[in-house]
C-alpha cells in the first residue's frame, strides 16, 4: 500500500533556519545540517527545504548549501528557492537532490517546466502554490516572492495547468493558516484534488497528528506538510525538532482505513 | 571495492555516505578506467529515459561498463531509471537501453482507477519473491521510496525479485545473473535501504 507521506518543511533564511506566521516574522529556529541530521534519525518520509531568500533578492540558488543537504539528507529532499530556469533545475538535480520545488517561474515562465520535465522526468517537479482568501470576493488566489506579490490567479485553474505542462506534484501552502497551528484548509486542499491527477502536498496549518490524521483520513495517500508542528514543543513555541515514529504514523494511517 | 557510477544523474554522494557509514569501501567513478578495479557497480539514475541514456553515453564509461558487466561479469546494480536503462527500451523515449535485461520500460496507467495518481511518489511495501539474496534479512514490513512514472516489464517471469502494488501489481526489482535492478531509491529508503545497500556488498 502506497502510504500518505508526512513531510517537514524547513525556511531558509540567511543560512539559518526559520520559521514564519502568515509568511511574516521569520523566527531562528536553528542550524540547516544539525536538523537534517535528527531529521534523518527519525527516519522521515521526506522533506521540504525552501530558500525564502533567493528569489526575493533576485539571487542565484546557493548550490554549495544544496549539495551539502543533498548528501546530507537520507531521505528524499525537495529542494525550493530562486529558480530561473531549467539550466538550473539541471544543475540541482545533478546535485542529488530528487524534487525541485518552483513557484514564480513557473507561473511567470511556464514553459519552463516542459523544458525541465523532458531532462528531468515530470516526477522531480514541483510546483508550490502560495494561496491565500481574497478579502474581497473570498476567492482563493495565488501569490509569489513570499507572499507578497498577487497573481490575480486561482489556484484550481493554475494547479491543472501546471500539470497538464509537466508539473509531477502540486503543493498547495495556505499563507492564511501559515504558522498558526489550526488545522488545514481542507476546503481548498479538496478542490485542488479533484481536479488534478499527480500527487498533492498539503502545507500550512498543521498543528496536532490529528490535524494530519483528518487530512489523511479525507484523501488517502497525500502529502501531509508541516513546519511548526514538527520544530516547535508547547504553547510557548520552544525549539524542539519533533516527527511522529513509525507506529504512531502508522496508527494514523490505519485509522483512515476505517 | 564499490564503484558508484557518477555520469551526472543521480544522487552519487548518498550511496558514499551510506557505504562509509557502514564502513564498506567504496568509489564515486566518473572515468573508465576507474571501473577496472572495482568488484560490485551502482548505477544510479533520476530523470527521463533518453537523457539518461545520452549522459551514459557521453560520460565515455558505456564500453568499459559493458566490458565489465558482460565479460568479467562483475555485479551491478541500476536505482530508479538506473534500472529502467538495464533494459530494451522504453515507452519515454526513443533510445535503445543497455539490454542486459530483457524486458521493456512502461507507462503507469492510471485511466482505470481514479485514486492513482502519476508519478508514484512515496513509500510502499515491497514483495520479495524467489528468497533472492538482495532481500536477505529484511523484515515483512520493509518499504522503500519510489519516485517515477514508468516500470519494467520482464520478458523472463524468473527475472522478477519483488513485486510492488500500485494500481497494478509491477517489478520493483529484477535479477539476471549478475545484473540486478531496483525501481524504489534504497539510498532514500532509510534501514531497508541502508539494508539492501548492504546485502549488495555481500554478493
Amino acid at each position: 500500500m502506497l502510504r500518505p507521506r508526512i513531510i517537514p518543511c524547513l525556511l531558509i533564511k540567511n543560512n539559518g533556519l526559520v520559521k514564519t506566521t502568515n509568511f511574516k516574522n521569520p523566527k531562528y529556529v536553528g542550524d540547516p545540517i544539525n536538523t537534517v541530521r535528527i531529521f534523518n534519525e527519525k527516519e522521515v518520509d521526506e522533506l521540504i527545504i525552501l530558500d525564502i531568500d533567493a528569489t526575493i533578492k533576485g539571487r542565484e540558488p546557493d548550490y554549495n548549501l544544496i549539495e551539502q543537504l543533498a548528501s546530507e539528507c537520507q531521505m528524499p529532499f525537495c529542494y525550493g528557492g530562486g529558480i530561473k530556469n531549467s539550466s538550473q533545475i539541471k544543475t540541482i538535480i545533478g546535485l542529488g537532490v530528487e524534487k525541485v520545488a518552483l513557484s514564480s517561474c513557473a507561473i511567470e515562465t511556464p514553459e519552463i517546466l516542459t523544458e525541465a520535465a523532458a531532462c528531468v522526468g515530470n516526477q522531480s517537479i514541483v510546483v508550490v502554490l502560495d494561496v491565500k482568501k481574497r478579502v474581497r470576493d473570498n476567492n482563493y488566489e495565488v501569490y509569489t516572492h513570499n507572499g507578497q506579490m498577487a497573481t490575480g490567479k486561482c489556484p484550481i485553474e493554475l494547479a491543472k495547468e501546471m500539470e497538464r505542462l509537466g508539473a509531477g506534484e502540486i503543493v498547495v501552502n495556505s499563507i492564511d493558516n501559515d504558522g498558526l497551528m489550526k488545522g488545514y484548509d481542507l476546503t481548498l486542499v479538496q478542490k485542488i484534488r479533484e481536479e488534478i491527477n499527480v500527487p498533492l502536498t498539503c502545507l500550512g496549518g498543521a498543528g496536532s497528528l490529528q490535524d494530519i490524521g483528518q487530512l489523511i483520513n479525507m484523501f488517502g495517500a497525500i502529502g501531509a506538510a508541516a513546519g511548526s508542528l514538527f520544530i516547535f514543543k508547547g504553547v510557548y513555541r520552544a525549539v524542539l525538532i519533533n516527527y511522529p515514529n513509525q507506529v504512531e504514523k502508522d496508527k494514523l494511517i490505519r485509522k483512515s482505513h476505517h | 571495492m564499490i564503484g558508484i557510477i557518477d555520469y551526472g544523474l543521480g544522487n552519487v554522494k548518498a550511496f558514499a555516505n551510506v557505504y562509509k557509514m557502514l564502513d564498506i569501501p567504496a568509489i564515486i567513478v566518473t572515468k573508465p578506467h576507474e571501473l577496472i578495479n572495482v568488484s560490485r557497480v551502482i548505477m544510479p539514475g533520476v530523470g527521463a529515459f533518453d537523457h539518461a541514456m545520452k549522459c551514459l553515453q557521453d560520460s565515455g564509461m558505456r564500453e568499459m561498463l559493458d566490458e565489465i558487466v558482460l565479460r568479467k561479469q562483475v555485479p551491478v546494480l541500476g536505482i530508479c531509471v538506473g534500472m529502467q536503462m538495464l533494459t530494451n527500451s522504453s515507452e519515454e523515449g526513443v533510445s535503445p537501453g543497455l539490454k542486459w535485461i530483457n524486458g521493456d520500460v512502461k507507462k503507469i496507467d492510471s485511466s482505470f482507477n481514479k485514486s492513482i495518481y502519476v508519478p508514484h511518489m512515496g513509500w510502499n511495501d515491497v514483495k520479495p519473491l524467489n528468497n533472492n539474496d538482495l532481500f536477505r534479512g529484511l523484515s515483512d514490513d520493509a518499504r522503500f521510496y519510489f519516485l517515477h512514472s514508468y516500470y519494467v516489464h520482464c520478458q523472463r517471469n524468473e527475472d522478477v525479485i519483488a513485486v510492488t502494488n500500485y494500481g497494478v501489481e509491477f517489478a520493483c526489482a529484477v535479477n539476471h545473473e549478475n545484473v540486478f535492478g531496483v525501481q524504489f531509491h534504497p539510498e532514500k529508503s532509510h534501514q531497508y535501504g541502508i539494508k539492501l545497500l548492504k546485502n549488495f556488498s555481500e554478493l
